[in-house]
């Protein structure tokens, strides 16, 4: 198979090291050649992030190049904007419909952009959620990003059994029932 | 022979799996991205080996020298910055030569995700004269650290192993092996090669110019640089992350990948050479191949097309090289998002008093750089480790007493304990007045919560006597130490202001953990839309959990908001209540 492009795009602090993580153990699980990269350090505290996630017979570079990638993960509305050229042309984006203002907003110095999935909408394959309301039901506002995952999960190449494994072998132990709730609360949920 | 295991690994941790696989008995490192988490992977394998937090990259690679002189095989871990506080050992060992192999790990930052400079460490390295090893993934990573012992002692020098961000914080697929343990070598006293005075060092440096020509001999034979011959038509010399993006978009060239970069290959190179049509070298941040090869005489093509600025990628290569124009989609125009400090920081809330009082900030190193960007915007000068301290006495020595009374240096504990202590003691004896602020919460932040002298725990998680910051200054002597709540507002305001009056050097301690150490209940504060005046006195310090309503009233993200209060410090309506209490 030709190597899969996944990136995931979000805020410092967000968990994108933990997504990276069960991503990087689907793949290796599943028998492939696999490279990530992802931002330690300064640019975590608050800053956008960015990890790339590339699986597939054989890979060399560990970075998704703009205009290549097959699944764009955000975490939120801004970021999937920020990234959303990195896409291919038929590739999925999926967004968490949530908004964390940059300090430029927060100072009032410029004003986040309105209607950003309308705007994605007219370019792209979207696939939205709130994650974050939806993981606040769950009572654990913080697994947020399973249920994004869930929803990704439908562009990928992994069974839903996979998906438990790495999941139960990467959260803490305490946390994986919430964690997979959390995925299938998204793996349930199909909008465009 | 049954088949190794396979796992994925991040490159740091590959170097200290590799570290351990290769015997090593003794590590010591100062935190620093893209470093840092090779220590703590390490930290893992502690039945079988040492390793250590040291309080700066000097005093690391001194301990690491001493264990090599001592016969087992050793290891200090930096960032690249951190290396020219180590160059003063480093430069002297490369003469002294090792008896139990000993390795530099050092990680360049090329595009700068966390540091203040871009310098390439190869540069440094030569300089130094020190043998260079660079691995271009997760794999290599493991394997050339073990290279790079087995040829340390083979040569009887001490190696660089370099490695750069995208490498150090990549995953990759890795092959596991078993420790082979190193045996002990015996010491023995030789202060030919062991004394660094005078005449000892001018033999040891005929000597190690001599060892160095033969490791630059081998390297055309080492197994750590080798040829990919494919279509002649292009060739490629090249290193580490970018051999990644060489085999992405030149899929048909053929490659000589280099894994010891200083000395090279010169006879592999000019054979390599020879045999394609057109040469190009291709790697980031200084031309260090480059005008080595150029200097043979060789024709190649390098910085005329690359930047010495910055990462590589495959796009970057295939418009260069390729001369492919790309159809790729605009980025759309967005707010930018750089880093700030998190919702709960308790240097927030000491920054919004500095700059209440009007004051410029000598600043340092660490999560409080941070204080640089608007809307606090209150640090004037970010250096390097603990130049805070010592620039502010300059700035006094330059301009009188008064020109300083409007300036505070502001630096974090393990800076300070980094070298910003020098730089106190040197206000103390040369009779300087200024005042620094130590913000103190308790760990080294920026790089991920590392332990250091004053937290009271090694790296490998034992408790130690903590260094009491305080007292230490006063025995430096600091004669005003005083310390305060980050978040005591008023008291805050009225010690700066006191202190920063005083005609003697004073110490402000404001000692409040960082808020990401702390795993109690958090409380949570609302705002309040119906007493909310829009005045946005809240919204001052900057903090990112708030943001306005569309009608203007302030709004509180509750997954953000940690309960540090300093919001409801501020606002003078009550419009900002606590909904849950917790346990700050």
């Amino acid at each position: 198979m030709a190597t899969k492009n996944i990136m995931i795009v979000g805020v410092g602090g967000q968990g994108t090291l933990l997504t990276s993580r069960i991503l990087g153990g689907l793949a290796t699980a599943g028998g492939y050649d696999v490279k990530l990269s992802e931002v330690h350090g300064m640019a975590q505290r608050g800053g956008s992030v960015v990890t790339f996630v590339r699986y597939g017979e054989k890979v060399a570079e560990p970075i998704v190049e703009e205009g290549m990638a097959d699944v764009l993960i955000a975490f939120e509305r801004l970021e999937a904007l920020r990234y959303a050229h990195f896409l291919k042309k038929d590739g999925a984006l999926i967004v968490n419909d949530w908004r964390i203002d940059p300090i430029p907003v927060v100072i009032g110095a410029e004003e986040y952009p309105k209607g950003i999935i309308e705007t994605l909408k007219k370019e792209h394959k979207v696939y939205t959620v709130n994650a974050t309301e939806e993981s606040k039901k769950l009572g654990k506002p913080k697994v947020f990003n399973l249920v994004v995952l869930g929803i990704a999960a439908q562009h990928m190449d992994f069974s839903k059994e996979e998906w438990y494994r790495v999941i139960e072998d990467t959260v803490p132990p305490k946390t994986i029932e919430i964690n997979k709730k959390a995925f299938d609360a998204g793996y349930r949920i199909v909008s465009e | 022979m049954s088949e190794k295991k396979k796992v994925i690994m991040l490159g740091n941790e590959a170097i200290a799996r590799g570290a351990y696989e290769a015997g090593v008995k003794v590590s010591a490192a100062y935190p620093g991205t893209p470093s840092t988490e090779i220590s703590e992977y390490l930290v893992q394998y502690q039945d079988d080996l040492y390793c250590e937090w040291s309080p700066n990259e000097k005093v690391a690679t001194e301990v690491a020298i001493g264990a090599s002189v001592a016969g087992v095989r050793a290891m200090s871990c930096m960032k690249h910055v951190g290396f020219n506080v180590a160059a003063d050992p480093a430069y002297t060992v490369s003469y002294m030569g090792v008896n139990g192999g000993l390795v530099i790990v050092v990680a360049d930052d090329p595009g700068l995700y966390s540091s203040q400079n871009e310098q390439d460490t190869r540069m440094v390295a030569r300089a130094a004269q020190l043998p260079v090893l660079e691995p271009s993934d997760s794999f290599e990573a493991k394997e050339f650290m073990k290279q790079a012992f087995e040829l340390s002692e083979q040569f009887d020098r001490p190696f660089v192993f370099r490695t750069t961000t995208r490498l150090a914080h990549s995953q990759g697929v890795v092959e596991l092996g078993e420790r082979k343990e190193a045996a002990d070598k015996p010491y023995e006293k030789n202060i030919k090669k062991t004394v660094m005075m005078p005449a000892n060092a001018k033999l040891r440096h005929v000597e190690i110019e001599k060892r160095n020509l033969e490791l630059a001999e081998a390297a055309n034979t080492l197994s750590v640089n080798r040829v990919e011959m494919n279509d002649t038509k292009i060739g490629v010399i090249t290193s580490g992350i970018p051999y990644q993006y060489v085999k992405e978009s030149l899929p048909k060239a053929s490659v000589l990948k280099l894994g010891m970069v200083h000395p090279l290959p010169r006879k592999l190179i000019e054979e390599f050479a020879a045999k394609v049509e057109k040469l190009y070298i291709i790697e980031e941040l200084d031309p260090v191949i480059e005008e080595q090869v150029k200097s043979w005489g060789i024709k190649a093509i390098g910085k005329e097309i690359f930047t010495v600025q910055g990462e590589y990628s495959a796009n970057m290569i295939r418009q260069a090289v390729l001369l492919e124009k790309l159809e790729l989609g605009t980025p759309a125009k967005v707010p930018v998002r750089p880093p700030i400090l998190c919702p709960g920081c308790p240097h927030r809330s000491v920054y919004y008093v500095v700059k209440k009082l009007g004051l410029h900030v000598a600043g340092d190193i660490g999560c409080y750089t941070l204080g640089a960007v608007a809307p606090l915007s209150v640090v004037d000068t970010t250096i390097c480790m603990g130049a805070s301290i010592s620039s502010l006495h300059g700035m006094e020595k330059a301009k009188g007493k008064d020109y300083i009374k409007n300036w505070v240096a502001a630096i974090g504990d393990s800076t300070f304990l980094h070298t910003g202590v020098n730089s106190l003691m040197n206000m103390v004896y040369n009779k300087a007045t200024g005042t620094v602020l130590i913000l103190d919460n308790s760990t080294t932040g920026m790089t991920g919560h590392q332990d250091h002298a004053a937290t009271g725990k090694t790296l490998q998680g034992d408790p130690t006597y903590a260094v009491d910051i305080p007292a230490l200054c006063k025995a430096i002597g600091v004669k005003n130490v005083t310390e305060v709540n980050a978040f005591d507002l008023e008291t805050l305001e009225k010690v700066i202001k006191e202190e920063v009056a005083k005609d003697e050097v004073s110490v402000i301690i404001t000692k409040t953990p960082c808020v990401l150490l702390s795993k109690g209940k958090k409380p949570l504060y609302a705002a309040l839309e119906d007493k909310c005046k829009k005045c946005g006195m809240c919204m001052k310090p900057g903090c990112p959990a708030m943001t306005r309503r569309q009608d203007g009233t302030v709004s509180i993200d509750d997954t953000m908001c940690t309960g540090c209060g300093l919001c409801k410090d501020l606002c003078k309506f009550g419009a900002i209540e606590l909904v849950k209490a917790g346990d700050r």
